[in-house]
C-alpha cells in the first residue's frame, strides 16, 4: 500500500475546525477499542469520561481549575512551536516555578513583621518569582542551544528529571515542615499566600482569571505584533526570516523565556491554588499533557483555551474511571497519545489530500 | 580491591550500558535514514511490558525477547505510518509515541506488576570463562550482551562496507537526490524506523528479563531519551556509541555505588547524575562544526514525493 499526499490548494476554515472535531471523535473510538480490549464497557466508559463531569457543578468548576495550568503552558509552548523550537521540557519549568514562587510563601510563613508592614505583597511576589524561576530554567536549552547547538529537545527533557529531583530532595530536606511529622511536604502556605477563590465556599481560584487573560494576550500578540509576526514567519520561512533581518539568536532566547514563564506561572498557580503546599509531586504531567493542547489547539491560544478543557476532561474522568470502573489512570496517558496521533493526522488532511494506492509499492 | 571486584563491577557497568546499546544502535540507523524517531522511551518501554509479559506466560527468556521486539517493532510501525506515510511532523509524532506508550505498556503490564523471573543463564565457556581478569567480563555475560555487540558490529559493516546500507546512507543525506536516483526512500526509511523499533523493543526487554528482572510501570526512566543523546553523543557512528554507552553505564555504577556508600550527599543529586551526564555529553560534542557535518543532512524532514 502506498500513501500519496497531494497538496491542497488552499485551506479552508472549516477544515481548520472540522479537523481536531473529528480527531477527537476518531481518538474516543480508538480509546473506547482499547476499554473493550481491556474487558470493560466503552459505553459505559464514555459516559463517566466525557458525560458525567459535565454535567455537576463542582466538576464543572473542577474542570476550569484543571484547564488552568494547561493553558497557561500550552500558550507559551505554542511560541515555541511556531518558531520551530522544541521545548519539551515544560513539566520541569513547571515544578521550578512551583518550587521558587513556593519558596517565598514558606521563608515568609508565620513571620511576626508580617503584621508590620502587612502581607499584601507576598502573593503577587509568589507569582513574579513562579514566573522567573520557569524562564530563568527554560533559559538552559535556550542557552545551550545558541551557544553551543546542543538540540534542545534533548536538554529540555533531561532537565525534566533534574527539576523532579531537585524538588523531591528539597521537600524532604531544607522546605521539609519542621513540625510536619517527618512527611515529606513543606508547611501549608498563609492564606496571604494563596490565590483568593473566585466565590466562597467553591473550588475556583484567581488562576482561571489568568489563564484566560493569557489566552487573550497570547491571540493579540500572534495576530497584531511584530513580533508575533516574526515567530511565525521564523517557523514557516526561517530563510525569509534571515533575509529580514530577524535575529533567531535572540527570537530563541525570547519565545524559550515566554514559554518557560508561563509554565512557572502555571506552576505557581498550582501551588498557591490548588495544592496549598510543597510536596514530592505538584503535577500530574500537566507539562506533557500541555504539549497535547497546543496541538489540538493548533497553537493558536484560542484554540487552546477550548483544547485545554478537553484534556482536562480526560483527567477529571480518568479520576472516575479509576473508581467507578478501576480502570488504571494509565487509561488517561495511552488515550492523550491516541489523541495527539489523530491531531497530527488531522493537521496533514487539512493540508494535503491523502489518497491511498492499494496494491502499490512504497 | 580485588581484581576479581574489579571485574565484578565492570560486568555490572557493562549490564548498565547494554540496554543503551540496543536502543542507540537501531535509532543510529533510523537517524542514518534520515527520520527522527523521538519514540524511543516509548518503545522501549512498550518492549520492557511485552517482553516480560511473553517470557512469563512462555516461560522462556527467548520468547520473551522476540516479544519485546514485536512490541517495538509495532510501535515504530505506527511512527512510520504517521511520519513517513503522513509526512507528519517527527518531533510531534515521536512525543505521541512516547506518550501513548507509557500509557499503554501500564495497561497492559498491570497484570504482572510485583511479579519475578530469574535472570537469563550467562555463558559460560570451560577454560575461558575462567581466566584471570578479564574470563568472566569476556566469556560470561548474558547472552543479550553479545547479541548487543554483535548487532553494533554488523551496523558498522552493513552502513560502511554494504550496497543497501550505502543507498540508506544516501537517503539521509538528501532525500531528494537519492529519489531522483530512483532509490526507494520511503521503503528504505520505514525498514529503517522498524529495525530501530525492534533494537528498542529488544533494550526493553533486556530491562525486564535480564537487568531488574521484573516488570513495573515507567521503569525505562528516560533511557530512551538517553539512548538518543548517545546518538549525537556518537556522531552517528556505531562504535563511538559503545564508547558513550560503557561511559554512560560507568557513570550509572558508580552513583549506585555511591548511594550505597552514603557520602553524605543527597541521594536525589547522585540519582540526577545520569541526567546531567546526558546534557554534559551533548554539550562536549555537539559544539562547533563537527556536529553539523557528522548528522546526516536530511535528518527530521518529511519526504514528500515530487510528482
Amino acid at each position: 500500500m502506498r500513501i500519496d499526499l497531494e497538496p491542497r490548494p488552499e485551506r479552508t476554515l472549516a477544515l481548520d475546525i472540522g479537523a481536531p472535531v473529528i480527531a477527537l471523535a476518531v481518538a474516543i473510538i480508538f480509546g473506547g477499542l482499547v476499554i473493550w480490549m481491556l474487558g470493560k464497557s466503552p459505553a459505559l466508559a464514555f459516559e463517566v469520561y466525557f458525560i458525567t463531569p459535565l454535567t455537576e457543578s463542582w466538576s464543572l468548576q473542577e474542570l476550569m481549575v484543571k484547564a488552568c495550568p494547561l493553558v497557561l503552558i500550552a500558550v507559551g509552548l505554542s511560541f515555541c512551536y511556531r518558531a520551530n523550537l522544541w521545548n519539551i521540557g515544560a513539566e520541569g519549568q513547571f515544578i521550578m516555578g512551583g518550587l521558587l514562587g513556593g519558596w517565598l510563601a514558606i521563608i515568609t510563613h508565620d513571620e511576626a513583621w508580617q503584621d508590620l508592614i502587612g502581607g499584601w505583597w507576598i502573593l503577587p511576589a509568589m507569582l513574579v518569582l513562579g514566573a522567573i524561576g520557569g524562564a530563568l530554567y527554560a533559559l538552559i536549552p535556550a542557552l545551550l542551544r545558541v551557544w553551543l547547538g546542543a538540540s534542545e529537545i534533548l536538554t529540555s527533557l533531561m532537565l525534566v528529571y533534574v527539576a523532579e529531583l531537585g524538588l523531591d530532595w528539597l521537600v524532604r530536606g531544607p522546605l521539609k515542615d519542621p513540625n510536619g511529622f517527618n512527611f515529606p511536604q513543606s508547611v501549608v502556605f498563609d492564606d496571604i499566600a494563596r490565590l483568593p477563590f473566585l466565590a466562597e465556599g467553591e473550588r475556583l481560584h484567581a488562576g482561571v482569571l489568568l489563564a484566560l487573560i493569557v489566552a487573550l494576550v497570547g491571540a493579540f500578540v500572534f495576530a497584531r505584533s511584530i513580533f508575533g509576526f516574526e515567530v511565525r514567519l521564523i517557523g514557516e520561512a526561517p530563510r525569509a526570516a534571515r533575509f529580514a533581518g530577524f535575529d533567531d539568536r535572540k527570537l530563541t532566547l525570547a519565545v524559550f523565556a515566554i514559554s518557560g514563564a508561563l509554565a512557572g506561572l502555571a506552576g505557581i498557580c498550582e501551588v498557591a491554588g490548588q495544592i496549598g503546599q510543597l510536596t514530592p509531586k505538584i503535577s500530574p504531567g500537566y507539562g506533557f499533557t500541555a504539549i497535547i493542547v497546543a496541538f489540538l489547539g493548533r497553537l493558536s491560544p484560542i484554540g487552546i483555551l477550548v483544547a485545554a478543557l478537553v484534556l482536562a476532561l480526560t483527567y477529571i474522568g480518568g479520576e472516575a474511571a479509576q473508581v467507578e470502573l478501576s480502570l488504571p489512570s494509565d487509561m488517561t496517558r495511552a488515550f492523550q497519545g491516541i489523541l495527539l496521533m489523530c491531531v497530527l493526522v488531522a493537521d496533514t488532511a487539512t493540508r494535503y489530500r491523502i489518497r491511498l494506492r492499494f496494491g502499490a509499492l512504497a | 580491591m580485588t581484581s576479581e571486584m574489579f571485574q565484578l563491577i565492570l560486568m555490572t557497568v557493562v549490564t548498565a550500558a547494554t540496554p543503551l546499546i540496543l536502543a542507540a544502535i537501531g535509532e543510529l540507523v533510523t537517524e542514518r535514514a534520515g527520520v527522527l524517531n523521538l519514540g524511543v522511551e516509548g518503545m522501549m518501554i512498550m518492549g520492557a511490558a511485552m517482553g516480560f509479559a511473553g517470557a512469563y506466560a512462555s516461560g522462556s527468556t527467548l520468547i520473551g525477547a522476540l516479544c519485546g521486539i514485536v512490541a517495538g517493532a509495532f510501535m515504530a510501525a505506527l511512527f512510520g505510518l504517521l511520519t513517513i506515510g503522513f509526512a507528519i511532523n517527527q518531533v510531534a509524532s515521536g512525543l505521541a509515541l512516547t506518550i501513548f506508550g507509557i500509557g499503554l505498556s501500564g495497561l497492559l503490564g498491570a497484570g504482572f506488576v510485583g511479579l519475578k523471573r530469574d535472570p537469563p543463564a550467562h555463558l559460560h565457556v570451560p577454560g575461558l570463562s575462567d581466566l584471570p581478569y578479564l574470563g568472566k567480563l569476556v566469556f560470561s555475560e548474558d547472552l543479550f550482551v553479545y547479541v548487543a555487540f554483535g548487532l553494533v558490529a554488523g551496523v558498522a559493516w552493513f552502513l560502511t562496507r554494504s550496497r543497501p546500507g550505502l543507498a540508506l546512507r544516501a537517503i539521509g543525506d538528501n532525500h531528494q537526490s537519492a529519489h531522483a536516483l530512483g532509490l526507494p526512500v520511503r521503503r528504505t526509511r520505514f525498514l529503517a524506523t522498524l529495525f530501530g523499533g525492534g533494537c528498542a523493543g529488544l533494550a526493553g526487554a533486556y530491562l525486564t528479563l535480564a537487568y531488574t528482572p521484573f516488570w513495573s510501570p515507567g521503569m525505562t526512566a528516560g533511557r530512551g531519551w538517553i539512548a538518543l543523546a548517545l546518538v549525537v553523543f556518537a556522531s552517528w557512528k556505531p562504535w563511538r556509541l559503545v564508547l558513550g554507552a560503557l561511559l554512560f553505564g560507568g557513570a550509572t555504577v558508580l552513583q549506585l555505588h555511591a548511594q550505597a556508600a552514603s557520602l553524605g550527599l543527597p541521594g536525589q543529586l547522585l540519582s540526577a547524575v545520569p541526567y546531567l551526564a546526558t546534557i554534559v555529553a551533548l554539550l562536549l560534542l555537539s559544539s562547533g562544526a563537527r556536529k553539523n557535518a557528522a548528522a546526516p543532512a536530511a535528518l527530521g524532514q518529511a519526504f514528500i514525493a515530487p510528482r
